[in-house]
């Protein structure tokens, strides 16, 4: 359904995707894993049509380059964050993106419903949340039922019961035949929709694993939480990450996923950078979710300045 | 949540996007509507109609509705203000267009769906277009109703005509605005560049004229040549020609273009703002067809 073949994509003298290969299967859901900047979103960019790269993508045999909008009618895509125009009301966004798939009214009218926002439908965009504008993208890229679905890390922006029932909606999708191709950041989500996981580093694929191998290195959904003073947590999410983990900030310390012979790595990591750990504590990937949201802000969010820091 | 879009089908890789046209005027009609409800659009036609208004009590209570050369005081004074308004408005709604779409993220997911970038574009063009045109016929109807209703006399001819290449004067305005909105990457950085455009063509280019007719010593050909470069005097020469058959109020050289081109300087006014119309446009497409819309 999607072939990625020898896909590079240089921005000046970054290579943001390098020599990617990857084929997608019909029905076949694929996760790409991989810290920030290791080109996840550069190479569904590539997918869909937005970035000029060389190397060939194709989708649904339509060359994405030359045929992009055969290839993108077959595609339903949700970034992590859409700047909808907040005038408009929901309804009419919808019947807009409709008329863009060729789709008439009559075809467009369950597709709020399908994602729980058909009673919002009067409503004007910037009156809805965060969670809400998601799912209304998800029920953008639904209209048509499009065999494919590209999803772009679209859960780091919710909150716990958003994500919750953001990624169940997302089961029953790919439960029901449809392929996926997503990047995220979290363990759960992977476990819950992904076959396969593609693990990217530095703009390459490095491997592709079974969702269990994937789950099963990653640590079983361990994930070690460690306490160290807030003036180190810059540098010890540095130190782990040049280390090959996938650290998160956390509001008291740093949420670290670790492979099942690999719980002691970490502390040899901070030792070895003079960074004290002053506590740790291992636990399930779910609770380590909910300490992300439950500390000072969510890690990921643009308040926390642990977390502008790392991002800059 | 129930979800009655979620049954599997069979999957037909076969599926026809929708056609270049119809996806043109999906983008035209969204961008003129949303141009319609937006302050702008208000704003500058309520600015259009009451500069207008005030134009033409002026002109009107000077020396009556029609003036001696026949154009009239009441269009000559509109033909500035078409001259100073249009073009900052044509050229800020083009260059905010694109630029502020791909500030806030919607470019890319514009791009997403099934259309190319050329459709987009000139969709967006199109729409903008519309709400220029919806803008200055409100104006200007506003000026000849009110007009009218006072008893003072207009050519309706002379407001149609101006009205006509007061949209085409907006249409090359527009193209040019576009091309500022594919280049920048932020849409402040277009309007600024919009304006600064604006006051180069309306003021610095006069002033740049005058002072190279006197300093270089200017052939009157040589003045007229380089006018015809300028679209804002393309339209105020093509302005005063097609109400008042005569360029001659624009002394020397209107007398020499008069004289060397008489009936043909309708179609060379026309080649000048048409050009002004495509070449940006083309220029834009080609830009917007190769640029990250990220």
């Amino acid at each position: 359904m999607i072939d990625i073949e020898n896909v590079t994509r240089q921005f000046g003298r970054t290579t943001a995707v390098d020599h990617a290969s990857l084929r997608v299967g019909a029905g076949e859901s694929i996760a790409l894993w991989g810290a920030n900047g290791a080109g996840k979103t550069t190479l569904i960019r590539c997918v869909i049509g937005l970035l000029r790269h060389s190397g060939r993508i194709t989708v649904g045999g339509h060359d994405v380059l030359r045929e992009g909008k055969s290839a993108r009618m077959l595609i339903g895509y949700v970034p992590q964050e859409i700047g909808f125009y907040d005038d408009l009301g929901v309804g009419e966004s919808v019947s807009f993106f409709a008329r863009l798939k060729g789709l008439s009214q009559a075809q467009t009218k369950d597709a709020l419903e399908g994602v729980g926002l058909a009673m919002h439908a009067d409503k004007r965009i910037r009156e809805l949340s965060g969670g809400m504008k998601q799912r209304l993208a998800l029920a953008i890229a639904l209209l048509g039922d499009p065999p494919i679905l590209v999803l772009d890390e679209v859960t780091a922006s919710l909150d716990a019961v958003g994500r919750e029932e953001f990624v169940s909606l997302l089961e029953r999708l790919s439960g029901a035949g449809r392929t996926m191709l997503f990047a995220s950041h979290r363990i759960d989500e992977v476990a819950a929709l992904a076959g396969r996981v593609a693990l990217m580093e530095n703009g390459r694929i490095a491997t592709v694993l079974s969702c269990r191998d994937f789950v099963m290195q990653q640590g079983n959904g361990a994930v070690l939480h460690l306490t160290v003073a807030p003036s180190m947590v810059g540098r010890a999410i540095e130190s782990l990450r040049i280390e090959g983990f996938t650290p998160r900030v956390n509001g008291v310390g740093v949420l670290v996923p670790v492979g099942i012979e690999q719980k002691a790595a970490p502390f040899r990591v901070l030792a070895d950078a003079r960074i004290r750990v002053d506590d740790f504590e291992i636990v399930s990937a779910g609770r380590a979710e909910l300490l992300s949201t439950e500390a000072a802000g969510d890690p990921f969010s643009s308040k926390n300045p642990v977390a502008m820091e790392l991002a800059s | 949540m129930s979800s009655p879009v979620l049954a599997t089908r069979p999957v037909d890789t076969r599926r026809k996007p929708p056609s270049a046209l119809r996806n043109t005027l999906t983008i035209a009609r969204r961008e003129l509507r949303d141009a319609v409800r937006s302050r702008w659009f208000i704003l500058y036609t309520l600015a259009f109609a009451t500069l207008g208004l005030a134009v033409s009590f002026v002109s009107a209570a000077g020396a009556g509705g029609t003036g001696l050369s026949g154009f009239g005081r009441t269009t000559a004074g509109l033909i500035n203000l078409v001259l100073l308004v249009v073009p900052l408005m044509a050229l800020t709604a083009g260059a905010a267009t694109v630029a502020s779409d791909r500030e806030r993220g919607m470019l890319a997911y514009l791009l997403a769906q099934p259309i190319s970038r050329f459709e987009l574009l000139l969709g967006k063009y199109i729409g903008l277009a519309g709400a220029l045109l919806a803008c200055l016929t409100l104006g200007l109807g506003a000026c000849a109703l009110i007009l009218a209703w006072k008893g003072l006399r207009t050519s309706p001819g002379s407001l149609l005509w101006l009205s006509g290449l007061s949209f085409t004067l907006a249409l090359g305005m527009l193209s040019v605005g576009m091309l500022i909105s594919v280049l920048a990457r932020r849409a402040s950085v277009a309007v600024g560049t919009a304006i600064f455009c604006w006051l180069a063509l309306v003021f610095v280019s006069d002033l740049a004229l005058m002072a190279g007719a006197v300093a270089m010593r200017m052939r009157i050909e040589t003045l007229f040549a380089v006018s015809m470069f300028n679209p804002l005097q393309v339209f105020k020469m093509w302005s005063l020609h097609a109400i008042d058959a005569s360029i001659d109020v624009l002394g020397p050289a209107g007398l020499y273009a008069n004289e060397e081109y008489g009936n043909a300087l309708h179609a060379m006014f026309a080649t000048s703002l048409a050009a002004w119309a495509l070449i940006p446009l083309a220029l834009s497409a080609v830009v917007f067809s190769r640029r990250s819309p990220l």
